[in-house]
């Protein structure tokens, strides 16, 4: 059964080298975000040396890094599931014996694989020649990091299980998912990282999944968190990814008995 | 032990009410307001290991659901249900690996990439060896013609060659029993033959039990063996389809040319006495329905030497009308089994006596009174779900024709 997961993965990978021209313009889109916001905090930092805990030279890494750590988690489960409640073709995932919710994230993961073969190891090339990067030396921080980012993938595709298997119980959940995609974009450190957040918010987002996203690789990436810190920060992560679970499991368990076919 | 076996299965569903008004859609986002939609009526049947069942009945009568029920896609809202020996919503995933399902409005194959390589990942999903998967390929490939269909990707297959490419899709893992819904819908008549010849094969050599829904009844007179029919959620109708015809088909049609013209009141005398029914189409033709109860050379005694008749052909009523006739009546029940001589509830006597009406031969009224008839015997359904009269099926037909003449001579 395991080889059958893994061929979901394969064919959403070859899938994705099928639309080339999405993949071109992914890059273009990736290193003119970099770009901006390389600019927007070049303006803010001004003089300053160390703002939120970054240095300069942190930040403009930190920039870097976690987007391109968003091109490996994000993906659009929320969105597939959505549709494929909506036109009804879940039904035919039903039929399958595997678990719906297993291939959806084989296949999320397919596209994350892709993305940072194709996408980050390239655009890292690219973002390092137009940019002065600081790049961490020790091999470790690289492990620790893809790590790190494994299970960003695997919080974000939670979330996005989450919030596409609304769909069940709404006739319409777009509004949702785009709060939900706007959420996870401000909260979870990618346009801002979390240090530079007053201080009560940042002790509401340390309760939140979001950080663990894109924050907490960041941080480490850079070398903003050290030592004990860091084993924290994958704890962090680990006992959200398993946390995270329990709601997918009881509203999957849930949504089974709602179940509606549309279109017959 | 039965393929499939349903007791008081049922199923609602809960519908949001959307309220009038801008008031209504203010309060709608507050307070939601549901009604519930009862799918399936506590139905219950048995389909015994290697048997054809189809499912019949109109748009919305609750078949589809049914059989999302049996696939385990749905979880029922009361009731038992027993498929292979599991319960379908609950065993999900070792319950569908003895299940093949084909819906012909939906494409179960992956939209981007070839067939074959659909048929490979289904290969791994149902951990099919790859001994097992090359010769049910083989064998799948030759009896469907999918030999240069393999290599395509499956968006630039026509209707017809997905359809056989669902097919094989279904049945790589070698299911013992097979779920089609509506499998032929919007094909070519070759396809569709092609389709019925393929599941008799299947049927008659693996011994597969096969339920399908269809609205083409051709479907069901090709293939099955038992008819199981649905209105309003409810079972109207379970047994073999012939017994469907016998019950509903209640005698023949005579058809007459002449060689000269033919007064239609001189037609009438020579059947005096005769519960038999005239209809003149012009007066070189006419049309005689002979119930089955009467024998036909009883009657053609009477009219061999009497009539100049040219030419002469026999008319069964066709199982397309018998079904309609069922399905207009909205009868929630199963006819009762005599004809409208026995009948049971005051209803069904009106009808009974709008054709002795008729049998004298006056066709305007007739056609109204027929017509009351029928609508009161729709609302006393309505009512009362127990007694329902029993409605004419083999009528239905003449009596619509008649009417398009009565409005001629008018």
């Amino acid at each position: 059964m395991a080889s059958a997961y893994l061929e979901f993965i394969r064919i959403r990978f070859l899938t994705m080298l099928a639309y080339r021209v999405n993949y071109y313009s992914g890059i273009v889109v990736y290193a003119l975000n970099i770009g901006v916001y390389y600019f927007l905090w070049k303006a803010i930092y001004g003089d300053a040396s160390q703002l939120g805990g970054f240095s300069a030279a942190q930040i403009t890494t930190y920039v870097a890094v976690s987007w391109m750590a968003r091109s490996f988690y994000f993906n659009n489960l929320d969105r597939e599931i959505a549709n494929e409640i909506r036109d009804g073709s879940v039904a035919v995932q039903m039929v399958r014996p595997y678990s719906y919710l297993l291939v959806k994230l084989m296949q999320g993961f397919g596209e994350g694989l892709f993305r940072l073969l194709m996408f980050m190891l390239p655009g890292l090339v690219v973002v390092m020649l137009l940019f002065p990067l600081s790049l961490p030396a020790e091999p470790w921080r690289w492990l620790v990091f893809f790590l790190m980012i494994w299970f960003s993938f695997l919080i974000n595709s939670q979330i996005n299980l989450l919030t596409g298997m609304c769909a069940f119980f709404l006739e319409n959940n777009d509004g949702v998912m785009r709060f939900k995609r706007v959420l996870v974009d401000l909260l979870s450190g990618v346009v801002l990282p979390i240090s530079f957040f007053p201080g009560w918010a940042r002790t509401v987002l340390e309760w939140l999944p979001f950080q663990a996203i894109a924050y907490l690789p960041g941080s480490v990436f850079t070398g903003t968190l050290n030592g004990p810190e860091i084993g924290y920060a994958i704890g962090v992560q680990a006992v959200w990814s398993v946390a995270l679970i329990l709601p997918i499991l009881l509203m999957w368990r849930v949504a089974r008995r709602r179940m509606f076919v549309q279109g017959g | 032990m039965p393929a499939i076996e349903v007791e008081r299965l049922r199923k609602t569903f809960r519908v949001p009410v959307n309220r009038e008004s801008l008031k209504g859609a203010l309060l709608d986002l507050f307070l939601r307001r549901y009604t519930e939609i009862v799918a399936v009526r506590d139905i219950s049947f048995r389909i015994p290991e290697g048997e054809i069942c189809g499912y019949i009945g109109e748009n919305g009568a609750g078949k589809s659901t049914t059989i999302k029920m049996l696939a385990g896609i749905l979880v029922p809202t009361s009731g038992r249900v027993e498929v292979a020996g599991y319960v379908p919503w609950r065993d999900r995933e070792t319950f569908v690996r003895h299940i093949g399902v084909v819906f012909g409005q939906r494409s179960q194959l992956w939209w981007d990439i070839g067939v074959i390589e659909s048929f490979r990942l289904l290969r791994k999903v149902y951990r099919v060896s790859e001994a097992d998967f090359r010769r049910r390929l083989d064998e799948l490939t030759e009896t469907l013609q999918l030999g240069d269909l393999l290599h395509r990707p499956v968006r630039k297959l026509s209707l017809g060659q997905r359809m056989r490419c669902e097919l094989a899709a279904a049945l790589l893992h070698n299911p013992s029993i097979l779920f089609l819904d509506e499998p032929t819908i919007g094909l070519d008549i070759v396809v569709k033959t092609q389709i019925r010849e393929f599941l008799k094969k299947l049927n008659r050599e693996h011994g597969t039990t096969i339920l399908l829904t269809t609205h083409d009844l051709q479907d069901i007179e090709a293939l099955c063996s038992r008819v199981i029919m649905l209105d309003d959620g409810r079972i109207i109708y379970d047994g073999s389809l012939e017994e469907l015809k016998e019950r509903w088909s209640k005698g023949r049609e005579i058809r007459f040319r002449f060689s000269a013209p033919v007064e239609p009141s001189g037609l009438a005398a020579l059947t005096e006495g005769l519960p038999v029914r005239w209809t003149a189409a012009d007066e070189e033709s006419a049309r005689l329905w002979v119930p089955r109860e009467i024998h036909v050379a009883d009657v053609l005694t009477r009219l061999v030497g009497a009539l100049p008749i040219l030419d002469m052909s026999f008319q069964e009523t066709g199982t397309d009308e018998i079904v309609r006739a069922i399905y207009q009546s909205g009868s929630a029940s199963v006819p009762a089994a005599g004809t409208a001589g026995d009948a049971s509830s005051p209803v069904a006597a009106a009808a009974g006596d709008a054709q002795s009406v008729t049998a004298e031969g006056t066709p305007v009224s007739v056609a109204v009174t027929a017509g009351d008839a029928r609508g009161s015997a729709k609302a006393a359904a309505e009512d009362a779900p127990a007694p329902a009269a029993p409605e004419d099926g083999g009528e239905e037909a003449p009596r619509k024709e008649r009417q398009t003449e009565a409005q001629v001579r008018g």
